[in-house]
């Protein structure tokens, strides 16, 4: 029990929570916490971003890719906005972040005073769990208690809001203790009861398949080895969404690749046939059920996730099992070793029968060219010259994002880092950076789309100072890709705003930042290409150059069902698979 | 309930639309009930009706009753949206946990002369509604009950010479030895 002042309770706090890195960027109403971040450099290292997005971001990454909390410092007013867009994709994809913003001093709040807003206000729906401390008093607890709302049950956000005179106040410092909230009490272990009928069900199932997400890898390595061992043990199939990939390798024969609006023909055709769904830690979002009411509809459904109104909420489930994804595999794995089940073999052996016909479709397929690099073709090259190296992979939204989770294989969790929920275009600079910080040895790539990176571009700078060797995979098309392609199949090729006009030269772009450029837009150099980004030690920006007219397939169109899938080479005419109810949907 | 808040056609759409008081124990803390209000804003839920006072001073928990519309599924979305709130220490359903009394307190003003004033009273007697204030040519009444029995009263009240309503909203709690 020490006095001190806000500002070095703060950082205390930090250093108490093991944090060793904070992304941020100062101002007015956090100047006396930056003070004391001066005098104790050697506890926290501070990151300077170039926008507080970019900070949120970076911390997201730095999250997703160590399991750790993620720490944000921002002034208030435009730094608390700022940082909005970052919140909100931290908690659509489950990111536990603690966001420290400063506030104007308590008597000048609701005045409307210079760079004052409502943090609390505006972040509320867009946080786990916001405070702000008006009590040098309530300081301490506040700052521990985020830590460990953010990163307990189904991770998130949280903000802390201090204002500038409770930084500067004197108060005592309490340590962390065992955090006991009197309302707050995440489930993590799952009924022994529901799992015992989990297994029973898998035992007797015909057409199974384990269908996860990103929950697994929320849970901790320990749920990505439990999972592999099930799946390993039971012989199921498996499919995951955008999120949860690397829980099981993909290189893993039992892998069906990822399923939803880009995924593969076998893993929604599995989905839609199958006759026991066993969901974990996903949550039957709009991407990957298509048409609800034709979502796999002669399937038994097993749903396990942390979060009870993640449960039936789109699609109703049989069996329910609230509990942390780590704790409920591994009693699963448990129950069926005792159970010792005699699976049909038989069964199972059509099943797979089935499958092998629905990967013989080969639905990732795509027309080579020897004149243009096609984007598929060049995050193929950069997985097979990547994979035997230390890496992790971030994106941006958009084409180069599905084709990213199409065609890199993942085989560890924590090694792709993209933003799944919100679909934040510029995602990936800021957290490559966040990665890169918290893994200096390994290789970070940023696929990027040339649209998307323009969104957080400065981010670069911040590379550069921190001698951050990201590299940015830009697959430029020219084009908002994605855009480009809805507007192709459901807007009678009217592409409105769609082309990226008056685009910089990025290697001259890399050179202005003190970074290094690369341009290649030929298939024959790509190679060499991405060897020599692979060798400089610096940041680097790839211009890609692709064919500009390329679509993501396989493609659920909106409002269809998993068993309506088109194909790159389908006989159908594009145009004329997509209902006009379906060009009203997102 | 909005089942087409979703972008694809919902299998739910027919699911029949119930009404469902809550009861919800939470942390009388600051901005606590803009979480819940903004909860049922942001997601397009319903609120019928909501009354929020603090009822156990020493733990500062304050008690939500909210009245609510929709499907089964919405409703028990509602319910686990609830408690996964950080302050929300408890959601309890009190229309389907049994047995439960749900009573409103409402304030009814009347104006009117001679014959309108005695039967504005004579109605008032047969509600057990009190008359808690009073002028030459008004009154005001006080009347508590079920959300039907106010309905009926201030209906009556209507030609009589109604001026103003104002409702507590529904508090309820269970029947029998049991809390919360």
């Amino acid at each position: 029990m020490t006095e001190m002042t806000g500002a070095e309770m703060v950082i205390e706090a930090l250093a108490d929570q093991g944090v060793e890195h904070i992304f941020g960027y100062p101002g007015g109403a956090v100047l006396p916490i930056y003070d004391a971040l001066f005098q104790s450099q050697d506890r926290v290292r501070h990151i300077l971003v170039r926008h507080e997005q970019g900070a949120v971001h970076a911390a997201e990454g730095y999250a997703r890719s160590t399991g750790k909390v993620g720490c944000v410092l921002v002034t208030s007013g435009p730094g608390a906005t700022n940082a909005v867009t970052g919140l909100t994709d931290a908690l659509c994809d489950s990111i536990p972040l603690v966001v420290i913003t400063g506030q104007v001093p308590t008597h000048l709040i609701g005045n409307d005073a210079f760079q004052e807003c409502d943090t609390v206000g505006i972040t509320r729906p867009c946080t786990k769990y916001n405070y702000l401390v008006k009590n040098i008093d309530d300081l301490a607890s506040a700052l521990h208690e985020a830590f460990h709302i953010a990163s307990s049950g189904r991770p998130g956000p949280v903000v802390v809001d201090i204002p500038k005179d409770i930084q500067f106040a004197k108060g005592t410092y309490s340590k962390p203790k065992e955090f006991q909230h009197k309302g707050y009490k995440p489930r993590l272990k799952g009924d022994p009861d529901k799992i015992r009928q989990a297994v029973e069900m898998m035992a007797a199932a015909k057409r199974p398949l384990f269908y996860t997400g990103g929950g697994v890898i929320n849970s901790g390595p320990a749920a990505s080895e439990h999972l592999r061992e099930l799946v390993k043990l039971t012989g199921f199939p498996i499919t995951s969404t955008l999120m949860g990939l690397g829980a099981f390798p993909a290189a893993d024969p039992q892998w069906l690749g990822m399923l939803g609006m880009h995924g593969t023909w076998e893993a929604n055709w599995s989905m839609h046939d199958c006759d026991l769904m066993i969901c974990i830690g996903a949550r039957f979002d709009d991407r990957i059920t298509g048409r609800l009411d034709a979502f796999s509809p002669g399937s038994t459904k097993i749903h396990v996730d942390i979060d009870p109104s993640s449960i039936n909420k789109n699609v109703k489930v049989d069996l329910p099992i609230v509990g942390d994804c780590a704790h409920v595999l591994e009693e699963m794995l448990r129950a069926w070793r005792a159970i010792a089940p005699k699976p049909d073999k038989k069964a199972l052996a059509s099943w797979w029968d089935q499958i092998a016909k629905w990967r013989a479709k080969k639905s990732l397929a795509y027309r080579g060219s020897n004149d243009i690099i096609k984007p598929q073709y060049a995050i193929q090259r950069l997985f097979e010259l990547t994979k035997d190296r230390d890496t992790y992979i971030t994106t941006e939204v958009g084409q180069h994002q599905m084709w990213a989770a199409q065609f890199y294989q993942f085989q560890e969790p924590n090694r792709w880092m993209t933003s799944g929920g919100l679909g934040t275009m510029g995602y990936g600079l800021p957290a490559s950076v966040g990665v890169q910080m918290a893994h200096p040895n390994s290789l970070v790539i940023d696929i990027a789309g040339e649209a998307s990176v323009m969104m957080t571009m400065q981010e670069i700078s911040t590379a550069v100072q921190y001698d951050l060797p990201v590299k940015i995979f830009i697959i430029n098309n020219k084009y908002m890709g994605m855009v480009r392609q809805w507007q192709e199949l459901l807007h009678g090729g009217r592409y409105s705003h769609s082309y990226s006009e008056a685009l910089p030269d990025f290697v001259k772009l890399a050179e202005a930042y003190h970074a290094h450029g690369i341009r290649c837009e030929r298939p024959a150099d790509l190679d060499a290409k991405i060897r020599e980004m692979i060798e400089i030690k610096k940041p680097v920006i790839f211009d890609c150059v692709v064919d500009p007219t390329e679509n993501c397939f396989p493609m659920i169109p909106s409002g269809r069902a998993h068993n309506e899938m088109l194909l790159g080479d389908a006989s159908v005419s594009v145009e004329d698979a997509v209902t006009d109810a379906g060009k009203m949907l997102v | 309930m909005n089942t087409s808040t979703s972008h694809y056609p919902s299998a739910g759409t027919s699911e029949r639309i119930e009404t469902r008081t809550l009861c919800v124990l939470v942390d009388n803390e600051p901005g606590v009930l803009a979480r819940v209000i903004g909860l049922f804003a942001g997601r397009g839920y319903n609120i019928d009706s909501l009354t929020v006072s603090e009822t156990e001073h020493e733990k500062h928990l304050s008690r939500i009753t909210i009245v609510t519309r929709g499907t089964p599924m919405v409703l028990e979305q509602i319910k686990n949206q609830l408690d996964r709130l950080v302050p929300v220490h408890r959601v309890v359903d009190v229309t389907t946990a049994g047995p439960a009394i749900q009573r409103e307190l409402a304030m009814v003003k009347v104006r009117g002369k001679d014959e309108h004033r005695m039967e504005a009273l004579r109605l008032a007697d047969a509600f057990r509604a009190r008359v808690i204030d009073a002028t030459t040519e008004s009154f005001v009444f006080e009347i508590t009950g079920a959300s039907e029995k106010i309905e009926s009263f201030i209906a009556l009240m209507l030609p009589v010479g109604l001026v103003e309503v104002s409702r507590t909203g529904v508090v309820a709690i269970a029947r029998g030895p049991e809390g919360m």
